[in-house]
């Protein structure tokens, strides 16, 4: 299989707060990945490090075997790394169709926008429907559905998504774990942060934790889930 | 009201012949302002209200091809009056794409307009000679639309120039830079004059060459109009105005659609979005800054050739606030909003408030006495001081705070507020 991401050794600050301490971390074609851990763990901020929102100031972070972590936001996103930022982050003024086509601000090729946009509606049948209402006006999981959709107009190499369960109804949680699956079923590999470890390590076929900015564990998902401190810490039981 | 809007042939008829009655009043008394706002009242209408398209080009055609110039003939501030609306509707949907658009407060948006303007100033005139060697200048008239095209270039990278150090900022602070480096280049325009004259400091410049327009004169003669030139260049003016404005918003217009338009939209609606989505924020804010600013240098060459004469005193800060006063009135980021906006404030400045302040005076002079039984005055005590054409900058002031308490979006709000407010209804 082929390495799509990995961190080597990364370490991110804000400011004079060390946040993360020396990350490792991979990722391979096809897989999700999960990442969980409590707040303030840093899972937020490695997803940031990884899209260019913030730099790291030691370590590499290498997509598909090249050094990206110098790079600003844009080029990352170019290379073909997706993200679906924490708390959605739609644009609530503008529709879901005008959500979308900037979520393809980098593609010229408006066949393929319009490809891409059929594949989202596809995908999200309620974002057809809804596709010329303000995004603003939609319902909290509809807003997941439409940032996922945003991200995907890129049609990146690796989705990386920042808690798309947050603050989202049980039924809507469903819904959203079983569409990363469906993506996954569709070719994407993607890097999850939830805090909702019990599920996200149902649908991941690997995991890592996270505690204080540092990797405590990692494995396969089924035997992370099996492990007696990760059930006790996040698991609930 | 209801009613008239949902039967469109009523309205049509309604609205044609409000326009009809307003021209042919306006034609019988071009020198009275109520005839001129309803003939521009019946435009307005024509062209915001849902009739058929035939009959807004209709009456639009009419109105600005046909009563405006006629009635200017009569008396030609009507000409004046359209020309600087034009001028100031241009940088209006200029300061609309960097504020409305990209949501970039610019303090600083009459400096690219003096950038344009001393272009075509100082090659259009014996300026250059001071410190050029070959003793050409003044250029030809001809070489003003040449130099309108590199008006608009040189106030493009002015905008990058000025715009790089303060795009970095947000907020407060890039509106604090520009109003800084806005007021930068006035102060060099008025010291450049040592120790190389380039600008001729703070007398300004003039003659400045106007374009020739022997060609107009004579088309003119072929429909029987005989003008001399004093007379044909006011109508000259007034009719590049309105194709320059007709340019500007096909411009805006496919700019509002286009990736660039939607990339200025995400960025004001959140910075963190957009680059998220692979929008580079900096290049991109450059972008709509020097777009901006290179409508504003056109119509600076345009209003330098208008005038015959610059200097660094129309380019003030009082300025670049009255193109934001238009922007905001109209309504943020709409493009027909930022053509009402800079006429509602041009006619409003040059126009109503001097009409006012004549009113009074010549109520005072009569010395009319009102009486309306439990309170008399006579105007005769009216104070001297008392001149609604010096509070302009109350007037706007006023005019910024009730739009802000009773419709923030503006008049002519841009779609997306509209939609919003729907769902929220």
């Amino acid at each position: 299989m082929k390495k799509v991401l990995e961190l080597k050794n990364v370490h991110t600050y804000y400011g004079q707060i060390h946040a993360l301490k020396g990350i490792n971390l991979e990722v391979y074609e096809g897989e999700i990945v999960t990442l969980i851990g409590a707040n303030g763990a840093g899972k937020t901020t490695t997803l940031r490090t990884i899209s260019g929102m913030i730099h790291p100031k030691e370590g590499e972070v290498l997509f598909e075997g090249a050094a990206v972590h110098h790079l600003p936001a844009h080029l990352i996103v170019k290379r073909g790394i997706g993200h679906v930022p924490e708390g959605r982050r739609i644009f609530p003024r503008l529709t879901v169709e005008e959500n979308l086509e900037i979520g393809a601000f980098l593609e010229n090729d408006r066949h393929k926008v319009e490809e891409r946009k059929a594949e989202v509606f596809d995908l999200f049948p309620r974002l057809a429907e809804r596709r010329k209402q303000l995004g603003g006006t939609l319902s909290g999981g509809e807003q997941q559905m439409l940032a996922i959709g945003r991200a995907l107009m890129q049609d990146p190499r690796i989705l990386l998504m920042d808690e798309p369960s947050m603050g989202l109804a049980p039924v809507l949680v469903d819904l959203i774990f079983e569409t990363i699956a469906e993506l996954n079923n569709r070719g994407k590999t993607i890097l999850l942060v939830e805090q909702n470890a019990l599920k996200a390590l149902q649908v991941a076929h690997r995991g890592y934790v996270l505690q204080t900015g540092e990797i405590t564990l990692s494995g396969p998902a089924k035997e992370l889930a099996e492990n007696e401190e990760v059930k006790r810490a996040y698991l609930g039981g | 009201m209801k009613k008239l809007r949902e039967n469109p042939l009523l309205l049509s008829a309604v609205i044609a012949i409000v326009a009809l009655v307003a021209s042919f009043w306006l034609l019988n008394n071009p020198r009275s302002t109520l005839p001129f706002l309803l003939t521009l009242g019946a435009l307005l209408a024509a062209l915001l209200q849902p009739i058929p398209k035939w009959l807004k080009v209709l009456i639009g055609g009419a109105i600005l091809l046909l009563v405006i110039p006629a009635a200017g003939f009569k008396n030609s501030f009507l000409f004046e009056l359209g020309i600087q609306t034009g001028i100031y509707a241009a940088m209006a949907l200029g300061l609309n794409v960097v504020v409305g658009l990209a949501g970039l407060l610019d303090l600083g948006y009459a400096a690219f307009f003096a950038v344009g303007a001393y272009t075509w100033a100082i090659f259009g005139s014996p300026q250059a000679n001071e410190f050029m060697p070959w003793k050409i200048f003044p250029l030809p008239g001809e070489y003003f639309y040449l130099f309108m095209l590199i008006a608009v270039v040189v106030a493009a990278i002015t905008g990058v120039v000025i715009g790089s150090p303060a795009l970095r900022l947000k907020g407060d602070y890039l509106a604090i830079v520009t109003l800084g480096l806005g007021e930068v280049v006035r102060v060099l325009a008025n010291n450049l004059d040592q120790p190389i004259n380039f600008t001729n400091g703070p007398q300004g410049i003039t003659p400045i060459q106007r374009p020739p327009i022997d060609w107009f004169i004579a088309l003119l003669e072929k429909f029987g109009l005989q003008l001399s030139r004093a007379e044909a260049y006011p109508l000259f003016f007034y009719l590049l105005v309105l194709v320059i404005i007709g340019i500007v918003t096909l411009v805006n217009i496919r700019l509002d659609r286009s990736r660039f338009g939607r990339a200025w939209i995400a960025i004001r609606e959140d910075e963190t979005a957009a680059r998220a989505m692979g929008i580079p924020l900096f290049p991109t804010k450059l972008l709509a800054f020097a777009t901006g600013a290179s409508f504003s240098g056109a119509m600076g060459a345009l209003f330098a050739a208008k005038q015959l004469y610059v200097s660094p005193e129309s380019f003030t800060l009082i300025q670049s606030i009255m193109i934001l006063v238009m922007v905001i009135l109209g309504g943020m980021g709409s493009i027909p909003g930022a053509i009402l906006g800079a006429a509602t404030v041009t006619i409003l400045n040059v126009d109503l408030l001097k009409s006012a302040s004549d009113y009074l005076n010549d109520l005072r002079n009569a010395g009319f006495t009102l009486d309306l039984g439990f309170f008399k005055y006579n105007f005769a005590n009216l104070p001297n001081q008392l001149e609604p054409a010096k509070y302009e900058r109350m007037v706007f002031g006023l005019i910024m705070i009730l739009m802000m308490i009773y419709r923030p979006e503006g008049i002519i709000p841009e779609r997306r507020h509209v939609l919003e407010m729907k769902e929220e209804s």
